[in-house]
């Protein structure tokens, strides 16, 4: 039985300057001259297999162009006018399996353009400057009521204001922004971007944002259906999966979704305590976030432990490569059979896993334990309790997520949803872009025709 | 190891490439630094009558840039030397006594008036310089005052001077051609039967570069004030290669021996005059670019291409490309060639789809049942070489011809008679057989 090391968890493990490197650009920006030199090597294909492998559609040739010809502004429309989050993407997108792996660069001599760091050349100038791109349209009269303020709900919000809509947003926590805020690792988004891109987003006018408020437990469904013209819910994933183990409330098993909320939140992440060796279980981009960051705040040891493979892990192989020169150690083919607990928590037994003949995770019945003074739990996210409660019954749902056709209508007439909380999501922010995006277009169409037959 | 000795005009010199006149050549500093690299030759900047010009104090020198900042072009409004005559012809001499191997030329620019050629060519002659070259080809400054480009354009002023060059030299008399002409045969007519040993070209093209974007003024300015400048540097070498060939290949000037210059930048560049015809090669942008290094993979490139030729001398590459050169009206009109695709090479980027779709005969797919897949359709291929210039990656698509069989475009079958415009049957003006 592992001793109990409650001393080991503990704030300021790292000094601030040691801390304030760990947790700096993870990307640093490019500079004028390189960005010249990466722009060149983009060959303006017809048809660009990069602009197919984005999910919101993105001109990437297009926009490079306006790079070469230091036409910025123009660049920065070009990505903006299909993804309004196109400075956060360019931050968190796994540009790796979309369009940097689908680049010709990548046949041609194994190293794709580097679309990622391009599209935020162009794009940061906007946010930091807050030069307008966008404006609102004439105003319709129409109000749309949007359930969520992440990536699905401002974006369907942005674009609503420029079809001349108005709307509210109804966000559970204390500031817009939803995973882009509270769940991004913080070396992602430095420089609180997050906050401001979207107060660029909100410029545009016409967008109400209220804070504080939650579906199911401050309002229901049917009061927007009344109050307003149509409605969009993108209200994420609010819980976190249980490992479904004995003594999971002990002391120092936490989700790791909260604890990097906290870290995004800090003031000074020195204060956050963090033990000294960490056990993370999950193999997704939030186990890799939580896994380097708790490295960054001065854990000596922190390993990932997923039941499966590094080709079935949730997050990129380039991700998994930098969680591992970050001094994380990925373990595979294990998977979590026992809390070891004192008065806290003190360690976890696995079980090693194998593939049965169906392909189907099986415990192989070895056994082993890693001490841990801190465990976070990353094996994925759903739909709340409580919303769930607030929309089951009344939307169609599969496998506790709504249901939408491809212009992300919902089975409910007047309504629409997407981001993470759609049963096809993908869980990129991307995604919930282009979701918030495809359902403007669709509520704007339904609104234009309600008052052409109204 | 092919011999890259050269001798022009029985000017001896370790290799064929010289610092062409410019600023690279105006001092005895940088001229003993290009030899110490290894240079064949200079020609010194052009030297003038006393008191020497004078020139601005602002910027000289503006560059048409790549987006790396690579030097593509270069522009200047330097003047001849602004230095005293005495104390060029002292380095000159100085220079000649310390590097007896290389070749060193010195270019002069004097008043059309015959009493100056007669004062000045005997006195720098006296320096034991290997020959003179005549500016008649700046086309800025010296222009505006009746020398350099002014001279050069009009073949009975360059034919003049010449005369007068002539009959006070005993040394070779190379005269440098202006490109600013709309032939340039005239001028270098003008040049041999004035008794010109040779003809060195092409001097700088007229040119303004930009617009700066801030002012909207010219780029550069003087004090807010531009002047169109000489245009020179990678840009202008097939303006220079043509003019070269016209000369090689034109029956009246044809035996005149060439220096080539014009954008040389690598031993390929090189090979290009050489092959049409100049016997030497002069270079000034891209020392002035990169510094005198350069001629490390200038002369090694060369000799190991030569190498590969089988050619032991520079001599058996000088002219060989010039037969190939002819009027369009001599182009045999029944050859066919069409574009092919290598798919193991293909990178689907789709550029020669979209440009043979926008601006050509819509002949390159862009699916093939439903898969991103780019391939020539023969029945629009009309051979231009559109795809082949714009493709990324080399060797990927390559024009090949068609000997037998129908051609898929015209529906006829092909020809293995040569067919020129002069008999072709839709020219009213055909020859009759």
């Amino acid at each position: 039985m592992p001793k109990d090391n409650n001393a080991a968890v503990c704030s300021r493990r790292l000094s601030d300057e040691e801390i304030a490197r760990n947790f700096s650009d993870m990307h640093p920006p490019l500079g004028r001259a390189e960005a010249l030199v990466e722009a060149d090597r983009c060959y303006f294909c017809f048809d660009a297999p990069c602009t197919t492998a984005c999910p919101t559609g993105i001109d990437i040739p297009g926009f490079i162009q306006k790079i070469r010809s230091d036409n910025i502004a123009g660049s920065a429309h070009t990505i903006l006018r299909e993804n309004i989050m196109g400075g956060m993407c360019a931050r968190v997108c796994p540009t790796e399996v979309l369009c940097e792996e689908a680049c010709v660069r990548h046949t041609h001599e194994d190293k794709p353009v580097n679309i990622g760091l391009l599209q935020r050349y162009a794009t940061d100038p906007v946010i930091d400057k807050n030069i307008t791109l966008f404006e609102r349209g004439p105003e319709s009269g129409k109000r749309v009521a949007i359930v969520g303020g992440g990536p699905a709900g401002l974006s369907c919000a942005h674009r609503l204001a420029m079809f001349g809509h108005t709307s509210v947003v109804f966000n559970r926590d204390e500031k817009p922004g939803g995973l882009n805020e509270y769940g991004i690792a913080a070396y992602k988004t430095v420089n609180d971007f997050a906050q401001r891109e979207v107060e660029y987003i909100l410029a545009i006018g016409g967008i109400e944002v209220r804070n504080n408020v939650s579906l199911g437990e401050d309002f229901k469904l049917s009061d927007l259906q009344g109050e307003f013209d149509a409605v969009f819910v993108g209200f994420g994933l609010g819980s976190v999966n249980d490992l479904g183990l004995a003594n999971e409330d002990v002391e120092g098993v936490l989700n790791a979704v909260d604890y990097i909320a906290e870290l995004r939140q800090a003031k000074d992440k020195g204060n956050l305590p963090v033990g000294e060796r960490i056990v993370v279980i999950g193999g997704g981009m939030t186990a890799i976030d939580i896994a380097v960051q708790t490295k960054g705040l001065g854990a000596e040891h922190v390993d990932i432990v997923y039941r499966r493979g590094p080709e079935h892990m949730g997050a990129s192989r380039y991700e998994q490569e930098f969680a591992q020169t970050s001094g994380v150690k990925i373990r595979h083919w294990a998977r979590p059979s026992k809390l070891l607990t004192g008065e806290r928590i003190a360690g976890v037994e696995f079980e090693r896993t194998t593939l049965d003949k169906d392909g189907k995770v099986t415990g192989t019945g070895e056994y082993y334990s890693l001490n841990a003074d801190m465990v976070f739990k990353a094996i994925g996210q759903s739909v709340s309790e409580e919303t769930l409660g607030a929309v089951t019954g009344t939307l169609d749902m599969q496998s506790g997520k709504i249901v939408t056709d491809d212009h992300r209508k919902t089975s409910l007439p007047g309504v629409w949803a997407g981001g993470d909380c759609v049963y096809d999501s993908d869980d990129l922010t991307v995604t919930a872009v282009q979701d918030g995006k495809i359902a403007a277009i669709a509520i704007d169409k339904y609104l234009r025709e309600e008052s052409n037959n109204g | 190891m092919a011999d890259l000795t050269s001798e022009f005009l029985g000017i001896k010199s370790p290799n064929p490439f010289w610092l062409a006149s410019a600023p690279p050549t105006d001092k005895a500093y940088n001229v003993n630094r290009a030899f110490e690299a290894g240079w064949g030759g200079a020609v010194w900047k052009t030297l003038g009558e006393d008191p020497p010009i004078v020139n601005v104090n602002g910027p000289r020198y503006s560059a048409l840039h790549s987006n790396e900042r690579r030097v593509i072009g270069f522009n200047n409004i330097e003047l001849i030397t602004d230095r005293p005559l005495g104390v060029n012809l002292d380095e000159i001499r100085q220079i000649k006594k310390d590097w007896p191997d290389r070749a060193l030329v010195v270019s002069i620019m004097l008043p059309m008036e015959e009493k100056s050629w007669a004062k000045y060519v005997p006195m720098i002659e006296d320096t034991g310089a290997d020959g003179f070259e005549l500016n008649f080809g700046c086309p800025h400054g010296m222009s505006e005052r009746g020398m350099g480009a002014a001279v050069g354009q009009v073949p009975e002023y360059l034919q003049m001077a010449t005369e007068w060059c002539k009959k006070f030299a005993s040394i070779p008399v190379i005269v440098k051609l202006t490109p600013n002409v709309t032939n340039i045969l005239p001028p270098a007519g003008a040049a041999r039967d004035g008794g010109a040993d040779a003809v060195s070209l092409i001097n700088t093209l007229n040119s303004i570069m930009r617009v700066n974007y801030d002012t909207l003024t010219m780029y550069p300015t003087t004090d807010g004030m531009g002047s169109h400048g000489g245009y020179c540097g990678q840009a202008v070498k097939p303006i220079a290669l043509h003019m070269v060939a016209e000369i090689s290949r034109h029956k009246d000037t044809a035996d005149m021996p060439i220096s080539g210059i014009g954008g040389i930048s690598d031993w390929r560049d090189a090979v290009d005059f050489l092959a049409l015809g100049a016997s030497n090669v002069q270079v000034c942008t891209a020392a002035m670019v990169y510094g005198f290094k350069i001629i490390d993979d200038l002369t090694d490139g060369l000799s190991n291409f030569l190498d590969e030729k089988g050619m032991s001398s520079v001599e058996e590459l000088v002219g060989k490309a010039v037969p190939s050169v002819t009027d369009w009206q001599y182009l045999n009109l029944n050859y066919v060639e069409k574009a092919v695709i290598d798919q193991e090479l293909c990178i689907k980027c789709g550029r020669c789809h979209i440009v043979c779709e926008d601006a050509s005969h819509q002949a390159i797919t862009s699916q093939v049942n439903g898969e991103r897949y780019f391939e020539v359709i023969d029945e629009e291929c009309i051979g231009c070489n559109l795809c082949v210039s714009v493709c990324p990656v080399d060797s990927c698509i390559t024009m090949q011809r068609v000997t037998d069989g129908i051609d898929a475009r015209t529906g006829q079958p092909i020809s293995k008679e040569v067919l020129n415009w002069t008999a072709h049957p839709n020219n009213p003006m055909r020859k009759q057989s």
